[in-house]
């Protein structure tokens, strides 16, 4: 009935699973526009699209989260309608969620037995937790809470658990995002594994190289389109990225001339004690940052990011002032005002919430972070008119596009809200600029602008510290390269000396010493 | 002697309805809803006990129709804070205000009536055994009623696959959505439970504690029993120290003022209240990780479909 177009090995036999025209609608917005993708037994397919292209969307209609608005989905070459996740389950869909679905406060079994269908005792399914954990090298105490175990540990009780249900057909959502190079090797032997043993897995990722080295069929989304279908081994990263995007993606160019001058953000022996439950104690931390130079910050989110951020932003505030120097003066008991009015800005990780307040305007916005230094309150009252002109600097500077002159913040898309906040900062002409995840969730033509005026900014002469989990983006932009780890900073590396397996190592918690860790694996 | 067995008595009869509206209110907040409707679930509770008892004379129809009150009351907060996604405080708070005036319009035709309370436990010879033996087996149903129900809301939460799926919706409903949990479905449940717990404890009052109604005559119950679920750390085995504690508290400041100590009757009043506030402060400063309060609690959930 339907053309078979690819000259698989399996002609005859109808693929694993297939949809057909498949879309979701959202009121007026068109999520997953008529898409149809096909899946063999022992492939490993992947998804690939900026965000926004419909790729949760569409693995969620897969594993029955969301219905359809038209088209089908085939199991076996049989239509089938999903009433939920666990009819997928029952069928033999799996799903490793990206923000992990585990509930912090219950014991690892709890969490998988909330995975299963329930019909086996608690103590049976142990009994084969602690068998399947093992038979996959995937090894896990069941006893213990969530909220006590690391992130890769946390992926390893989604896998296990999907793995308990012997899926035929398993779904992966941006699995090694938050893993360490080397973490990310393991699961790429476990998945190996899986295919071998027949299974499918649909793999979204936009690690390319990951794409290149693991999928046999990539099928690339778009805009809710299905643009295309490859064998991305064919491919260049280059040439997905293209695809991805649908268009060049301008490359950024260290601008010439840079030179690195006096010491303007300074982090003597810095220690802080958690303010949370499940907070990360940091623990003498000292680096040196002059201007004209980019300091990027690497390592698996948890080990004492948002808290150096807090502690360097003044949202934390240390006993000892002379923990963190900013242009030479000791800044660890002054507010964040009192910091900003010495030349810094601060960008933090969530764009909703804590770089902006949601539902306020971004003129409004503007002013928060800039009534201090910026020339926008004048004997305590607002200057409406210098809000104004602040964000239409920052939009014409930096392609911020926006449907009116001053919406609210939650209106706009990820990527141009965050150009805006890089932005409004930029625009103070910081000495110091602190920023987290500068295009975490960003797409690829926002994520270069960001990139591009940081380098821009540290030429102009200001010091930038940038924390990043994307490696690929703090070999591009930063000079040196510390890793976090449990709450300390080790000592910062030339980024040419900076390969992927020695951030590995350290992101991992290994020293660099020739001598052999005597770390015990996986434990 | 004999004041000791009294004041045993009393204690155990004033901590029962707390108990038990508590024991309900734990239940509802541990799968993530915060209703702060107990008082005027409690009340409407009351009002409807007694008119059911007085109407047919009996005291378990009595109690039925404050269950099904207080469950009622229940599904009205259901509808606005889980079905319309309404601010649980708010809600919880306007439910008590409904439940106030809803009572007194119940009960104005019961006011100065009066039915023959519920009847206690008799045994011949151990009723009768000094000290322990009307403590032990010479109370109402409600009292031994009170102590099964935690017993099994225990191992509901910790023993059965449901239990585990309501603390699951309590922690992380976007999870418990994700892994295909009806979380709203549940939750309501939840809070009717919370709602018939609640109606029963305030049909205690005019049924077994007082064998008459008088508006507003749970006179603060309902939030003594709210802040009972934060003192005993959303812990079954916690509620009931807690709920006896709580008690202990009340009968002793009427004895407290019969013997003429000086202290403010006010002041021993407001020790619940005094006393959560402690558990609170010393249980955050003890705390090694993990939360003690259900993780989800007072959050609104919109699942998208």
């Amino acid at each position: 009935m339907l053309d078979q177009t690819s000259n698989d090995l399996h002609s005859g036999e109808p693929p694993l699973l297939q949809t057909i025209g498949l879309t979701k609608r959202y009121g007026d917005f068109l999520a997953n526009d008529s898409i149809s993708i096909e899946i063999q037994p022992k492939q490993i397919h992947a998804l690939l699209g900026e965000n926004g292209a419909g790729k949760s969307t569409l693995v969620k209609a897969i594993y029955g989260l969301i219905q359809p608005s038209a088209g089908e989905i085939r199991w076996r070459g049989q239509p089938i309608v999903l009433s939920g996740p666990s009819e997928a389950r029952s069928r033999g869909i799996g799903m490793v969620f990206q923000h992990f679905s585990l509930f912090d406060n219950l014991t690892v079994a709890e969490n998988v037995a909330l995975g299963l269908d329930g019909k086996e005792s608690f103590k049976d399914m142990s009994a084969r937790l602690e068998q399947v954990s093992k038979t996959y090298g995937l090894p896990l105490d069941p006893r213990r809470e969530v909220w006590q175990l690391s992130v890769g540990e946390r992926q390893r009780i989604e896998i296990v658990r999907a793995l308990m249900q012997d899926p035929k057909f398993l779904i992966l959502d941006e699995p090694t995002a938050v893993l360490t190079p080397q973490e990310a090797d393991q699961l790429f032997i476990v998945l190996e594994r899986l295919k071998a043993e027949g299974r499918a897995i649909l793999y979204i990722s936009h690690k390319l190289e990951e794409v290149k080295r693991l999928c046999d069929t990539a099928t690339i989304l778009r805009g809710g389109k299905k643009v295309d279908t490859c064998n991305p081994r064919l491919e260049t990263a280059a040439s997905l990225a293209r695809m991805m995007v649908g268009g060049e993606i301008k490359e950024v160019k260290a601008p010439a001339g840079r030179k690195t001058t006096v010491p303007r953000l300074v982090v003597n022996d810095l220690s802080l004690a958690p303010s949370e439950a499940h907070g990360v104690r940091l623990e003498h931390i000292s680096f040196e940052l002059k201007g004209g130079e980019i300091l990027g910050i690497a390592g698996v989110a948890g080990n004492g990011q948002d808290e150096l951020f807090a502690a360097l932003s003044g949202e934390r505030l240390s006993n000892d002032p002379g923990t963190v120097v900013i242009e030479g003066i000791a800044a660890g008991h002054l507010s964040i005002t009192q910091r900003r009015k010495l030349g810094a800005a601060f960008v933090p990780e969530e764009r909703l919430g804590h770089g902006t307040a949601p539902r306020m305007k971004l003129s409004e916005n503007a002013l928060l972070t800039g009534h201090a230094a910026s020339g926008m309150v004048h004997h305590g009252f607002i200057d409406t008119a210098a809000t104004l002109k602040t964000v239409d600097r920052a939009t014409e500077t930096f392609d911020v596009r926006k449907a009116k002159r001053d919406p609210e913040a939650a209106s706009l898309s990820g990527g141009n809200l965050q150009k805006f906040i890089v932005g409004r900062e930029i625009l103070r002409n910081p000495a110091v600029l602190v920023v987290s995840q500068p295009t975490w969730g960003v797409d690829a033509g926002a994520a270069a602008v960001i990139r591009q005026a940081l380098l821009d900014l540290a030429t102009a002469g200001a010091a930038v510290l940038v924390t990043s989990q994307d490696l690929d983006e703090l070999a591009e932009i930063a000079d040196r390269i510390a890793v976090m780890f449990h709450g300390r900073l080790s000592a910062p590396l030339a980024t040419s000396e900076a390969t992927r397996e020695k951030l590995g190592l350290l992101m991992g918690g290994s020293s660099l010493e020739p001598k052999e860790a005597e770390h015990a694996v996986g434990a | 002697m004999e004041l000791v067995e009294a004041i045993i008595l009393a204690v155990l009869a004033a901590s029962t309805p707390l108990l038990i509206a508590a024991t309900g209110e734990l239940v509802t907040e541990r799968s993530g809803v915060l209703n702060l409707g107990v008082e005027g679930m409690m009340i409407v509770g009351a009002a409807c006990g007694f008119a059911g008892a007085w109407l047919t004379g009996s005291i378990f129809i009595g109690a039925l129709f404050g269950i099904v009150a207080g469950t009622l009351m229940s599904l009205v907060f259901a509808l606005m804070a889980l079905g319309l996604a309404v601010n649980q405080v708010a809600t919880g708070l306007a439910l008590t205000i409904l439940g106030v005036g809803l009572s007194g319009l119940i009960g104005a035709g019961f006011v100065g009536e009066r039915i023959t309370p519920a009847m206690h436990l008799y045994i011949p010879s151990l009723t009768d055994m000094p000290l322990i033996g009307r403590v032990l087996f010479g109370e109402d149903a409600f009292v031994y009623f009170s102590i099964a129900l935690v017993i099994g809301v225990w191992w509901f939460l910790y023993r059965t696959r449901a239990g585990l799926i309501l603390r699951a919706c309590g922690d992380n409903h976007v999870s418990a959505h994700a892994l295909g949990y009806p979380v709203l479905r549940i939750r309501t449940f939840a809070v009717m439970f919370g709602g018939a717990c609640a109606g029963l404890a305030g049909a205690y009052l005019p049924l077994a504690y007082t064998p008459f109604f008088i508006p507003g005559m749970t006179a603060g119950r309902g939030w003594i029993a709210l802040a009972l679920v934060v003192f005993s750390s959303w812990r079954p085995g916690r509620l009931v120290v807690g709920a006896y504690l709580f008690g202990a508290v009340t009968i002793l400041q009427l004895h407290a003022q019969g013997w003429g100590v000086g202290i403010p009757s006010q002041f021993m009043s407001a020790l619940p209240y005094l006393a959560t506030v402690i558990v609170l402060v010393l249980l955050s400063r003890a705390r090694t990780g993990g939360s003690t309060a259900p993780a989800a609690l007072g959050t609104v959930f919109v699942p998208d479909r």
